[in-house]
């Protein structure tokens, strides 16, 4: 019987768990792109470094630890309008996925400046002595020496996204955290909650291992 | 030629203000080693620093070879800094590159074509001995070979300055006196004029041909290290250069002498003369040598001996005049009984 409930349920747990990754991958994506020359903009702007600014550090982390401060739920509902702009309408992985992203980005960028700031100063300065500019120091010393870091940071990023996009069903984005909600927390079906649940287990584990391993791979220290 | 005037580095934190160099004014030729010595805090690295602008004067201007890189603009000074190569105590090689990588951001940063850095790369591992590191990484180097890829790094763009900071303070002793001694190669052969800041006074006698003391942000003594060796004026000047050569008689000694103890220093062309043993012909004195050294600093000797002088003390008054006068460095340390 349990085993009949399970078969029932795989067209729904397929579409569900596509549905997350979809919007994590979306999502994921903004983050990288955005958020790793936000979090190297954050760094090289601090003081003592080769960019120092403080007006553009304070804004910019102003701006990050706001964004950063707002549930998300109340996030998710307060971007409709942008989302709207953005995709045309606001339900949907797609529309979801949106506000995934802008929570992502600040996220994923405080995690590129920590791992920035764990590499020796002084090798940023033998950098600076050499007459490097500063595009070349963060090519090809910043990222390369925060690479490990940054590829941690990736996997982190990912796996809170993958929690996030629970929430989705708000929007009706769909994905598996909304299943498990929808089934499990509102009909009280255990069987949809347990399931959804040894798959999200089963997803950050698998998540969590490829990326120490990809960690472990650039790691050259 | 380096030129530092009157150059004033203040650090200010919300409640003090600190002064790690306090106009400092110092010309430093093309082609010698000049060395600064100090004490940790003394403002030696910040000095040093502020040659290459890593750190900006508060006041005060630096001028390498005529041009006064305080008044650069950013573009300029990057120009300027391919030309001054600088050294580290912890070598601060970028972990995740290889010995190669590591050379070649250097070439790449004077944005030399690709095949030319290859050449080049390769000259300079050949000349720090390293051409068979060259595809290693850091972490698979000994302290000395990091070193050395430091100086490959620092050399890459010809620079006409090298600035060494503490380079051998994390190197055991026999490393130290090879990087010391590659250091004096590219010195000798390339023509590349050396500053270097050390706390150790061996540093400077094996490699410096002028050195400078700091105390508290302030250079309290400056000449050649023969001069400074041989007559040393302050007391933290001594204290170095006791760390070198260390004349300490065991108490029992002291305690037992019947004669008159004196250190005698032999400088330069004193040092190969026979004055003892003339000394001894014109005196009714005996002589036993109870400790005795000597050193040489670029290339001279300086020979330093503690002797024990017995006889009638009128005749030990006369043969210490005679010998003081010959060497101008005679020193009693304890008189007869």
């Amino acid at each position: 019987m349990l085993l009949d409930a399970l078969i029932d349920l795989i067209p729904e747990l397929n579409k569900a768990f596509l549905e997350t990754i979809y919007m994590v991958a979306i999502s994921l994506f903004v983050a990288v792109l955005a958020g790793l020359p936000l979090g190297i903009l954050l760094f090289v702007t601090d003081c003592g470094l080769f960019l120092e600014n403080t007006v553009v550090k304070s804004v910019l982390g102003f701006i990050v630890n706001m964004i950063r401060s707002i549930p998300f739920v109340i996030l998710l509902v307060g971007l409709l309008p942008l989302t709207k702009l953005i995709t045309g309408t606001t339900i949907g992985p797609t529309a979801a996925s949106v506000s995934l992203s802008v929570a992502a980005v600040p996220f994923f960028a405080r995690i590129v400046e920590t791992s920035l700031r764990e590499i020796e100063k002084g090798v940023i300065e033998a950098a600076v002595a050499v007459g490097a500019t500063p595009w070349m120091i963060i090519k090809d010393v910043l990222l390369p020496e925060a690479r490990p870091g940054i590829v941690h940071g990736i996997t982190i990023t990912t796996i809170s996204l993958v929690g996030y996009s629970a929430m989705a069903g708000i929007v009706g984005g769909g994905g598996i955290g909304d299943l498990a909600i929808r089934f499990g927390y509102y009909r009280y079906d255990n069987t949809v909650m347990i399931t959804t649940i040894v798959i999200l287990i089963c997803l950050v584990q698998i998540i969590q291992f490829v990326g120490d391993r990809i960690a472990r791979l650039v790691d050259k220290r | 030629m380096i030129e530092i005037k009157n150059v004033t580095k203040i650090y200010s934190t919300k409640k003090k203000q600190v002064v790690g160099v306090d106009n400092v004014s110092l010309t430093i030729q093309d082609g010698e080693i000049f060395g600064i010595i100090g004490y940790s805090g003394a403002g030696k690295s910040s000095l040093l620093r502020c040659l290459n602008l890593l750190e900006r004067p508060t006041s005060g201007q630096v001028i390498i070879d005529g041009v006064d890189l305080t008044t650069l603009n950013n573009k300029q000074l990057r120009q300027a800094r391919l030309k001054i190569g600088m050294i580290f105590q912890h070598f601060y090689l970028v972990s995740s590159k290889t010995v190669f990588d590591n050379v070649a951001f250097a070439l790449k940063a004077a944005k030399k074509p690709k095949e030319e850095i290859e050449k080049r790369v390769n000259e300079l591992l050949e000349m720090v001995g390293l051409s068979d590191k060259r595809d290693a990484y850091p972490s698979q180097l000994s302290g000395g070979q990091k070193q050395r890829v430091g100086i490959a790094r620092a050399l890459a763009n010809d620079p006409t300055v090298l600035l060494c900071d503490e380079a051998t303070s994390a190197l055991d002793p026999s490393t130290t006196k090879s990087i010391l001694a590659l250091l004096k190669k590219i010195n000798r052969e390339l023509g590349i004029t050396i500053v270097l800041i050390t706390h150790e006074m061996e540093v400077v006698k094996d490699i410096c041909d002028r050195v400078a003391v700091m105390q508290n942000g302030k250079i309290i003594e400056l000449g050649t290290v023969y001069d400074i060796f041989t007559n040393p004026k302050e007391k933290l000047t001594k204290t170095f250069i006791n760390s070198v050569l260390r004349f300490e008689l065991p108490d029992h000694l002291l305690q037992k002498r019947t004669g008159t103890i004196v250190k005698i220093q032999f400088k330069g062309k004193t040092a190969e003369e026979a004055i003892v043993s003339d000394m001894l012909q014109s005196f009714k004195v005996k002589g036993n040598i109870l400790h005795g050294k000597i050193e040489y600093i670029q290339e001279m000797p300086l020979g330093i001996f503690v002797m024990e002088l017995t006889g009638e003390p009128e005749e030990i008054k006369r043969a210490i005049h005679y010998i003081s006068q010959r060497t101008n460095g005679l020193e009693v340390i304890a008189h007869a009984a």
